[in-house]
């Protein structure tokens, strides 16, 4: 697009670079900072957020970013252990609900029987609203962390599923795949040649994009008081506490925690979306 | 037409998988409770002391000690005829709560789709138009900002501002302590549907927006577009006659595909806002192990999502003029 480029402000450092450099410094700053909160929440012992009845109630400051709660903790520290625990579950969950995406989709497309069976099963899986499902599948296993994950990946894999279900059956009724059958072709060298090339950008993006909702869904699944147990400093958790003092005006134990999680699901996105625009073919060069 | 005819079929058809599905997913939740660590009898007696015998009673008259098969099928049998069971917290028939619970969340969702549905396409079609312009940017910050947005914390926000700080509406409770739900006006009512509503509506706007957005720019760039702009068509006319109609079937279709994802969203809001709906019921039914309440909402929430779906089915197989060519074809 030669005059989507009209006019570039001198004052934007990023007018000279062009569109991929621009792409890849987006990619790799989010995944910067997607790094440091997983590495910094990591060095934070659980332990080492004391409760401290002298610093109770604090609004923000420069020694307590995010403010204190009622118990003197610092909302700091406890926001980014948080985003920790979110980013490790989303990681689980959404790897695991990519893998059975993709065993799926391609397990449907071998022929129409198969096709039917996994569809109907995503019909299944897509039937009762998800919060609903992580719900009864983490209460049926007895809430806490695995509770969580396995109730975010059994119900994300259905989105990829259909993506690729649909990229497949398309990619089947065009011109190369059927002249390929006329020629003779194995439906394995169909599969590995002509359909496994046009996926892998949808793989990849697909699972960097689950992340976004699997942090979401546990967020909200430990809100609900389902997910997570009270004592673990996840983000749904603190923002459930948060509930019981807004009504005296303790606006920061909502608003920065939130804030965060909003930030870190948006970077995951930003990331992803980038990403998909550096692997698909017809956006790359533009 | 052979139209007609092959879409009883087609909904016949689905009809028919649609009870199949049904079923399937009432044996699924029934499964996952039931491997569950709840223990209906301890939910049920709650904290009444009573005797090792009595105990041993309730268990059998529920035959909690039966095999999952028999218990299964003898939940199917009552549910196929209708009898959902007694709510364990609130003692009353779990259909009474469903239905009443229902109606309320129906108008809660229901307004919210529409609303966000309407203001995201037009979102979208002015970011797809004015791509690349100032308009555009804001849309998309906006739009990719509330889709990362928790919809609990939006709520959350939102109570905040508008009912702490500004104290314009009541902080919850469906209406005011006290009053007889016939003696409820129309104002109370609407007074406290307004911020769920909003909330809702403010999630939903981002999901719509972007896709009209994409699907339009797409459309932008096809040659049949191209070839209008060369015979001389621009602006509004050139996106009415060329973008809207081929953006408007697919984003209607997203919009009724969502209808799982707008439950969800008011499972939310309606716990936040104590709005007296489906969503906070279910939540206290699973707080509280009320099995039989929390299967009945499963059940009903299914068939909600399933009726979006089979509308954008009936839209993308019989409205859409390029499936049905494509499906005569081969």
């Amino acid at each position: 697009m030669a005059n989507s480029n009209n006019g570039p402000s001198i004052y934007n450092p990023f007018a000279k670079l062009n569109l991929r450099t621009k792409t890849l410094i987006t990619i790799g700053l989010s995944v910067f900072i997607l790094v440091i909160v997983v590495i910094s929440s990591l060095f934070i012992n659980s332990g080492d957020i004391t409760t401290n009845f002298q610093a109770m109630n604090k609004p923000p400051s420069f020694e307590h970013f995010f403010g204190t709660d009622w118990m003197g903790r610092d909302m700091f520290t406890r926001t980014l252990k948080g985003l920790g625990l979110s980013v490790q579950i989303g990681a689980g969950a959404s790897i695991l609900s990519s893998l059975i995406a993709i065993v799926l989709s391609f397990i449907g497309s071998t022929n129409r029987f198969l096709d039917g069976v996994i569809s109907w099963l995503v019909d299944l899986f897509l039937s009762i609203p998800h919060i609903l499902l992580i719900i009864l599948i983490s209460i049926s296993l007895g809430g806490g962390a695995f509770g969580v994950t396995v109730g975010v990946a059994l119900t994300h894999w259905t989105s990829l599923t259909r993506v690729l279900r649909a990229e497949i059956k398309q990619i089947k009724t065009s011109d190369f795949v059927k002249l390929s059958e006329r020629f003779g072709k194995s439906k394995l060298w169909i599969a590995r040649k002509h359909i496994l090339p046009l996926v892998t950008t949808q793989i990849i993006v697909g699972t960097i994009l689950i992340f976004p909702h699997a942090i979401m869904h546990e967020a909200s699944v430990t809100f609900l008081g389902f997910g997570l147990s009270p004592h673990e400093p996840a983000i749904g958790i603190i923002l459930s506490e948060s509930m019981k003092y807004l009504a005296t005006g303790n606006w920061w134990l909502a608003l920065f925690p939130g804030l965060s999680l909003l930030i870190l699901v948006l970077l995951f996105d930003i990331a992803g979306e980038n990403i998909k625009k550096i692997l698909d073919p017809t956006s790359a060069n533009e | 037409m052979m139209d007609t005819e092959r879409l009883l079929k087609f909904l016949g058809k689905k009809i028919v998988r649609f009870v199949i599905l049904l079923i399937f997913v009432i044996l699924l939740s029934f499964l996952l409770l039931d491997l569950s660590p709840i223990n209906p009898v301890k939910t049920y007696i709650s904290n009444v002391v009573i005797s090792q015998a009595q105990i041993a009673n309730l268990e059998a008259y529920w035959g909690v000690n039966e095999p999952i098969t028999s218990k299964m099928a003898n939940w199917l049998g009552n549910v196929l005829q209708g009898n959902l069971g007694t709510s364990l917290i609130f003692r009353v028939p779990v259909m009474d709560v469903i239905l009443e619970r229902f109606t309320a969340s129906l108008v809660l969702m229901l307004s919210s789709w529409a609303f966000s549905g309407i203001l995201g396409f037009l979102l979208g079609i002015v970011a797809g138009f004015k791509k690349d312009t100032i308009i555009d940017k804001a849309i998309k910050v906006y739009c990719y900002i509330l889709q990362s947005a928790p919809t609990f914390w939006i709520a959350l926000i939102i109570l905040m501002v508008f009912s702490i700080y500004l104290g314009w509406f009541p902080t919850g409770l469906g209406v005011p302590i006290g009053t007889l739900s016939e003696n409820v006006s129309f104002w109370d009512w609407l007074n406290r549907l307004i911020l769920p509503m909003l909330t809702l509506s403010i999630v939903g706007v981002a999901q719509i927006a972007l896709y009209t957005r994409d699907k339009l720019i797409y459309e932008m760039n096809s040659d049949y577009f191209l070839f209008a702009k060369a015979r001389g068509e621009s602006g509004w006319n050139l996106i009415k006659r060329h973008g809207i109609r081929n953006v408007l079937l697919p984003a209607i279709t997203l919009q009724f595909l969502g209808f799982s994802e707008l439950f969800g969203g008011a499972v939310l809001v309606e716990q936040i806002f104590t709005y007296p709906g489906i969503g906070q019921a279910a939540v206290s039914a699973g707080l509280r192990s009320d099995v039989p309440l929390l299967l009945g909402i499963v059940i009903f929430s299914a068939i909600f999502v399933y009726c979006g779906n089979l509308i954008a089915d009936i839209l993308y197989n019989f409205v859409d003029p390029r499936i049905k060519e494509g499906e005569n074809n081969g």
